[in-house]
């Protein structure tokens, strides 16, 4: 790609010519280019691994590059730590906040600029900014509330605030809107077209096409470590963003057969969970899950259906309330560990997968018989057969198109779509009568959803039924043939895809209702 | 009154057994609160002893003792650094193993050097630290109770121990009000917001477990060459462990670490006078009894009484750039 030229010869912002970044044999960014134009909402936008987040890195002072250049303002800089690009006016919110829980916000905002030795000193004065900035730009925080206390939107605002109070011309965001609920991406948007009209440069870096189309002057697609090209945000379209992205045409319709509703699978009554603290985490949930149908439990993460999913796979106790699975009655006084649920049909992809999901050290062959080990089909007696093992890996790999296909290999080495596809292929080749999944495409890339939602699709289709649980509220609209809403442990709304629009789910995920 | 007789005497001793555990207590808090965690504060306390004894001995002066123990000392928070900063080894091995070789160099240092079974010859009152005598001590000593406590406890102590508390507050102050304190603070929590906030992770580190090295230095030369007269094998026994015990009860946090550690303290002095003590019908109280209650107390309190004690995060876990 050649440079991209501004059309009116104006500076641009940010410059970065030919870079180039390798991680060992891994060619992270290929003589990468890409011009930023001050006062613009610049989106960047590419599949997991893609190389965003490795150049946004290196504009930051994370990685040095290889090679390239990087221009600030028309000036050359040389970007070696963190300190140089906030010298340079670049600020990073992360992805993963870059916050001190314990602090307060107001510590959280200095630290590291904190105007000298003693803090009595320039406190004053970094809490008068702070108005300032609540006032500029509708960054509404209290900088005496610890960070740890406060709701995820609310410590993003805190990362901008940071950034502002550093002196940020140049704000780079990374996947800003995955922990957040639509309500607050609204706000985050509307917080940056504020930063926008006073001349801020905003980078956001993303993999939602909506987000880009919402809000971006201008993008840039990165795919497999180049830049594959740039368009003004009104000159192009989903569609042809989707296709730069991936590099093939997307089919973007998932083509659900119409629901075939068929007998109970697993009925819950009464469900109350409590954690560790012995808080209530889950609340008197009662739900019906019916053979041939997916239902989609959609939340904003932390709102109880980590809790409920857990409850419900055996791997939680839950405190009150009874679950029909089969012939079985699950209650607190009769629990069922989850070898036995397993034995009743059920099976479960967690949320976490490196958890939970499988043993990110050992080999993919061994996470793709764990919990069914004890299988005899697997070995003699005690001892496993590898041979089989590694057969039966094999065609797991081969069927949910697991890349590399090679059952030695250490399952942390598999990218996060190829890890999830081979968790899936454990619970589902057992053909199991209920399949629960949790944030089933968390991380996963734009090919990898698009096959995952299809064996989902497929598994329903053959009768098994299905529980999703996701904060993905296109993955819920796009799968479920009946929504529930959970919010602070409770299911508040029960609804059918076609009644429901996002605005709605989403005022009922922030409890509004 | 018994109790009122004994009160003075056991404030006092108190005050005395608590020195050590404050300065190692403290030292433990500045580098567990930047995120390294440090077993060897027994190790450092040692090597500070023998330092302390052994240029006590020869030079005669005890103030260049100190100075030997304080350089010794922080060059082994540097090693411990060195370890587990820069080479981001396990913090927990690390700590030991400067344990188990200050155990064994100071007893061959010593037998090779002095040639008296591994200790140091004993000091004479000139190379100690001595004990400061507060004007009008001899005046007030004739009224009861408030003479004893102004002449035994508040004045009468080694002059080692006056800074050592007044070390307390100046500890907090710039934990909580210093820039150095924030990010000491951060560095413990998040090391990562402290890198992308600009500020050098690996050299805040360094200079808590050096801060560390230097107050476990000074505990060291008081126990050889303020409460004790001399090297001898071994001389800590224990105290550094009890010090992370004092540091975990006080939830690592200034003020409570101080309560705890002159809590120990004072089981301690409660210990030496129950020696011999007979109970009617159970018979002497086993010294190694009541030697054992504080520890005891530890698992207790933290068991349920205190609520949980949680360690700064980002503590025994060394800082590497994630891909």
């Amino acid at each position: 790609m050649p440079p991209d030229p501004l059309a009116n010869g104006q500076t641009p912002a940010v410059e970065l010519r030919g870079i180039d970044k390798r991680f060992g044999t891994v060619h992270a960014n290929r003589a990468v280019d890409l011009t930023v134009q001050r006062g613009h909402i610049h989106g960047l936008i590419g599949e997991n691994g893609a190389g965003k987040s490795t150049l946004m890195s290196i504009l930051y002072g994370f990685y040095t590059a290889d090679a390239g250049e990087i221009r600030i303002g028309g000036v050359p800089v040389s970007i070696a730590e963190s300190k140089d690009a906030i010298e340079a006016g670049i600020e990073m919110v992360h992805q993963h906040f870059m916050l001190v829980e314990t602090m307060t916000v107001l510590e959280n905002v200095i630290l590291g600029a904190e105007g000298g030795a003693l803090l009595s000193r320039h406190l004053p004065a970094a809490r008068d900014r702070l108005k300032t900035f609540s006032r500029d730009y509708g960054l509404d925080v209290d900088p005496d509330a610890i960070v740890g206390d406060l709701p995820v939107g609310a410590q993003q605002r805190v990362e901008i605030l940071k950034a502002l109070y550093r002196g940020a011309e140049i704000l780079i965001l990374d996947e800003p809107t995955g922990v957040l609920t639509p309500q607050e991406a609204t706000d985050l948007f509307r917080i940056l077209a504020a930063l926008r009209t006073q001349g801020k440069t905003v980078i956001l870096v993303t993999h939602k096409l909506r987000e880009i189309m919402a809000i971006t002057d201008r993008v840039s697609v990165m795919r497999a470590g180049q830049m594959v090209g740039h368009r003004d945000t009104s000159a192009t379209s989903p569609e042809e963003l989707g296709e730069l992205m991936i590099g093939r045409k997307l089919a973007n319709r998932l083509d659900k057969a119409p629901v075939r509703i068929g007998a109970v699978a697993m009925d819950v009554s009464g469900l109350s969970v409590r954690d560790a603290m012995g808080v209530e985490r889950v609340k008197n949930v009662s739900f019906t899950l019916r053979q041939g149908e997916i239902v989609g439990i959609a939340g904003v993460s932390g709102n109880g259906q980590n809790e409920l999913m857990e409850a419900l796979a055996g791997m939680r106790r839950f405190a009150a309330g009874t679950v029909r699975l089969g012939e079985a009655d699950i209650t607190p006084a009769r629990p069922l560990a989850p070898d036995a649920l397993r034995a009743l049909g059920m099976a479960h992809v967690p949320e976490d997968r490196l958890r939970t999901g499988l043993l990110p050290s050992f080999a993919a062959r061994e996470s793709a018989i764990l919990g069914y080990h004890n299988d005899p089909a697997y070995g003699r007696g005690p001892l496993l057969d590898w041979g089989v093992i590694d057969r039966h890996t094999a065609t797991l790999m081969q069927r949910y198109e697991v890349k590399p296909p090679l059952p030695k290999l250490r399952g942390s080495l598999f990218s996060g779509g190829n890890q999830q596809k081979l968790i899936m292929a454990r619970e589902m080749e057992r053909d199991p009568k209920v399949l629960m999944v949790g944030q089933p495409t968390r991380g996963v890339d734009i090919g990898g959803i698009d096959f995952i939602h299809r064996q989902l699709v497929a598994m329903r289709d053959r009768g098994c039924a299905v529980l999703l649980v996701s904060v993905e509220l296109d993955e819920i609209l796009r799968l479920s043939d009946r929504i529930l809403v959970m919010f602070d442990g409770r299911i508040v709304g029960d609804l059918l895809p076609e009644a429901a629009d996002e605005r709605q789910l989403g005022l009922m995920m922030a409890g509004a209702n | 009154m018994d109790i009122i007789d004994q009160l003075p005497s056991l404030l006092a001793a108190t005050i005395r057994v608590a020195v050590p555990l404050v300065l190692a207590a403290f030292a433990g808090l500045f580098s567990e609160r930047a995120g390294v965690v440090d077993i060897g504060l027994e190790g450092k306390m040692l090597a500070g002893a023998f330092a302390g004894a052994a240029v006590s001995s020869i030079t005669g002066n005890v103030w260049l003792g100190m100075l030997a123990a304080v350089a010794l000392a922080a060059v082994l928070g540097a090693l411990h650094g060195f370890v587990c900063i820069s080479q981001k080894g396990n913090q927990v091995v690390s700590g030991l193993a400067i344990n188990i070789m200050v155990s064994g160099l100071t007893m061959t240092l010593g037998l090779a050097w002095f040639h008296q079974g591994g200790q140091t010859p004993p000091l004479p009152p000139s190379a100690r630290f001595s004990e400061v005598i507060f004007p009008g001590t001899a005046l007030l000593s004739g009224i009861p109770f408030l003479g004893a406590i102004y002449g035994r406890v508040i004045g009468g102590q080694n002059i080692l121990v006056y800074p050592t508390f007044l070390m307390v507050p100046l500890a907090w102050w710039v934990l909580y009000k210093t820039r150095f304190g924030l990010r000491i603070r951060a560095v413990g929590e998040s090391p990562a917001a402290v890198d992308t906030a600009g500020v050098p992770v690996v050299r805040l580190r360094y200079a808590a477990t050096i801060i560390a090295g230097v107050l476990c230095g000074v505990a060291g030369a008081y126990i050889a060459t303020a409460q004790g007269a001399g090297f001898v094998r071994d001389m800590t026994g224990g105290r550094g462990y009890l010090a992370l015990a004092a540091l975990v009860l006080g939830k690592w946090k200034p003020w409570n670490t101080l309560w705890s550690c002159l809590l120990f303290a004072a089981l301690d002095a409660v210990a030496i006078r129950l020696q011999g003590v007979v109970i009617p019908g159970v018979g002497p109280v086993p010294v190694e009894f009541v030697q054992s209650v504080p520890y005891i107390m530890t698992i207790v309190l933290l068991a349920g009484f205190v609520g949980r004690a949680i360690p700064p995060k980002a503590s025994g876990y060394p800082y590497v750039k994630e891909r």
